[in-house]
């Protein structure tokens, strides 16, 4: 267990799903620091279209909580420009799929105006988005584009699997003065948690949680995959003990911890839901192998959607989508 | 009144002074590039100066401007050191942006100049988030995003508009229509017959301005303002201008004649206005002159320094990217460098 779960479990908590605590950690802000308001599509009468929002609007009303027009390039541009000028937007994209429409202003203006202006532009802007298929929202509402972010020069990108870290990432994210994009998988929402009641309990964004401990393999893990992975080694706990880390982040990536995991087992399993090919598992592989190649007994195994999109009909979709069955077969095969 | 009162003398030579000194700072970036001593590519204002000095002299000097790719001009309008502009051109490490930006990313934060910008049509966003910043705040400013005229084409100008007509944010969009997007005539790209005729889908005040005359600008520029600042949301102000250069330096321009090109100089913004201030008795042909010679010594010197300024040193690369800087820069750039990780 490391230092800082364990700090985090000295705190009192109180249990809740990952919704209550995105949304706790979005009002502890709002409360916090005037300067942070929220923007996007539906988050303020609607209250989200996956009610993470709530009853926000209600409580700090339509100038801290934004409806914006459908306009993911202009809202995008927008926080960004407000970012550089004195103001902390919390943007909620509603899908990730919609990155795309506003992908202009990510990569090209809040990703590079800090660096191209040799450091003399603040970007205090955070992006919550949802991830993840199935709930039968098919190709355009349930992609995984997380590895584009974190791929990006100049954005951070966390992925909680947990309602602590939901809440504690969130909060990090808001308090960064960089951007940071905070991808939230949509099939969790309703998954519950102890979360910390804290005030001032947030994740520090670069640290990875080790969520079981175990000797045999090291199961690196993001969003729903960290639930079904812990699930997956407590059924597997009789023939093999399996570590679950959970990534929580993903650029920066905290390799100490996943390195050191592998040095004591010898065995990795990554598991994460986007797309297999160039991507975030090889990405957690290539750091692994730089640094504890000669501890690996085994071939890395890895965990994800194999390279199509997300089909609509549920067989089609629950063929694709990883879940802890693959897991499991994946700790099966190397041990 | 803005940052230059044309209505008194003593502005009307000020704003006289500042495009002339774009021009000259533009001729001998040109001259520059031309010798292999700028990097990269640089696009010239010559022929616009009126947009931008006209645009800058009715904002007040903490009022935000988000530019173009032809940014030289608004740096200057808006009272930038071309020194310092001169060495960020030269890759210095002196420069604005210490030699990561630029001709094309150049910029002053601290000053409102929200950038340069690489990409058609994303200053327009930049200051509608600017304008969105001063409204949440309450602070008495306003943020002009400039565009070309090809950027009225972008989707993202008018979600931009949109945003700030929607949310009476006070933002200021100035179309600068130099008649050719990139190498394509305007006509050719736009099927309206005035580019401020958009401003009608936002229902916000659109007006066409003559773009080679200063006054004219500032005074739409100067009520754009007032409205902003009343909170009656943003206004579109196009400005019918000229540039006299090549969309950029070494562009060889098979889409226009020199004919052409000569009766917009007809029309040049700085030999216009100095010569309604010699008519008027403010100025002589001497002390024109003298202002004249005065500016290109300024560049002059500008371009010494910038040459003679310190090169930005290798590891510098590596800075910059983040406010909190995460563990992979350093760990890759130790990697990467060429002196074998030494710092």
């Amino acid at each position: 267990m490391t230092a800082q779960t364990e700090r985090e479990l000295e705190t009192e908590t109180e249990t809740m799903t990952v919704r209550e605590a995105v949304r706790q950690a979005l009002r502890e802000e709002l409360e916090r620091d005037e300067d942070v308001y929220l923007m996007g599509e539906d988050i303020g009468l609607f209250g989200g279209v996956l009610e993470v929002t709530g009853d926000l609007y209600e409580e700090f009303g339509e100038e801290r909580v934004r409806d914006t027009p459908i306009s993911e390039a202009g809202f995008m541009g927008a926080a960004t420009g407000a970012a550089a000028t004195g103001t902390r937007p919390v943007v909620e994209l509603m899908f990730s799929d919609f990155a795309g429409v506003s992908m202009e202003q990510i990569m090209n203006q809040m990703a590079k105006m800090r660096y191209m202006f040799g450091g003399k532009a603040e970007m205090p802007v955070t992006v919550r988005t949802t991830e993840g298929g199935g709930m039968g929202a098919a190709s355009q509402h349930s992609g995984t584009i997380h590895t584009w972010i974190a791929h990006f020069p100049g954005l951070k990108a966390v992925a909680p699997g947990t309602a602590a870290s939901a809440k504690g990432l969130t909060k990090a994210a808001i308090r960064s003065d960089d951007p940071v994009f905070v991808f939230e998988n949509k099939m969790i929402y309703e998954q519950q948690g102890a979360v910390p009641v804290d005030e001032d309990f947030t994740v520090p964004i670069g640290e990875a949680a080790i969520e079981r401990e175990g000797e045999d393999a090291t199961v690196v893990a993001t969003q729903r995959l960290v639930g079904e992975s812990v699930q997956t080694a407590e059924s597997l706990a009789d023939d093999v003990d399996v570590e679950v880390i959970d990534a929580r982040s993903l650029y920066p990536l905290d390799t100490e911890t996943i390195v050191e995991s592998v040095r004591k087992t010898g065995r990795l399993i990554v598991a994460d839901e986007s797309p297999l090919s160039y991507g975030t598992h090889a990405e957690i592989i290539a750091r692994v192998q730089e640094e504890a190649f000669f501890s690996l007994d085994a071939p890395i195994q890895r965990v994800g959607t194999p390279d199509t999109h997300m089909p609509f009909s549920p067989p089609l979709e629950q063929e694709v989508l990883p879940d802890g069955d693959d897991v499991r077969e994946a700790v099966e095969r190397v041990t | 009144m803005g940052e230059i009162d044309l209505q008194s003398r003593d502005g009307r030579a000020e704003a006289l002074r500042r495009m002339l000194t774009i021009r000259a700072f533009d001729s001998e970036a040109g001259d520059r590039f031309a010798d292999g001593e700028i990097p990269g590519f640089v696009h010239l204002y010559i022929g616009e100066e009126a947009v931008g000095v006209g645009t800058c002299a009715a904002l007040e000097s903490d009022d935000y401007i988000a530019s173009t790719h032809r940014g030289h001009g608004h740096c200057i309008a808006k009272g930038l050191d071309p020194k310092y502009m001169m060495a960020e051109l030269y890759g210095k490490a002196e420069g604005y942006c210490n030699g990561k930006g630029g001709s094309m990313h150049i910029a002053d934060v601290d000053a409102g100049m929200l950038g340069a910008n690489g990409i058609v049509g994303a200053g327009p966003p930049l200051a509608t988030g600017a304008a969105l910043s001063i409204d949440y705040q309450d602070r008495d400013q306003v943020a002009v995003g400039f565009l070309g005229d090809g950027a009225v084409a972008q989707g993202q100008v008018h979600e931009a508009i949109n945003l700030a007509a929607t949310w009476d944010l006070p933002a200021i969009f100035v179309v600068e229509n130099n008649q050719y997007g990139e190498g394509t005539p305007v006509e050719k790209q736009h099927n309206v017959d005035n580019l401020s005729d958009t401003a009608q889908a936002h229902d916000i005040p659109g007006l066409t301005v003559d773009g080679m005359d200063v006054t004219a600008v500032a005074e739409a520029v100067g009520e754009a303002r007032a409205r902003a600042r009343a909170g009656d949301g943003p206004t579109l102000v196009e400005a019918e201008t000229y540039r006299y250069r090549g969309h950029y330096e070494g562009d060889e321009e098979p889409y226009r004649d020199e004919a052409e090109i000569e009766r917009w100089k007809d029309r040049d913004p700085i030999e216009s206005f100095r010569d309604r201030l010699i008519d008027r008795g403010e100025l002589t042909a001497e002390e024109f002159d003298e202002m004249e010679a005065e500016i290109e010594a300024e560049i002059q010197a500008a371009v010494e320094y910038a040459q003679e300024a310190d090169e930005p040193t290798p590891d510098e690369a590596y800075d910059d990217m983040f406010a909190e800087t995460p563990p992979e820069i350093e760990r890759f750039a130790t990697v990467a460098r060429t002196d074998g990780g030494e710092r």
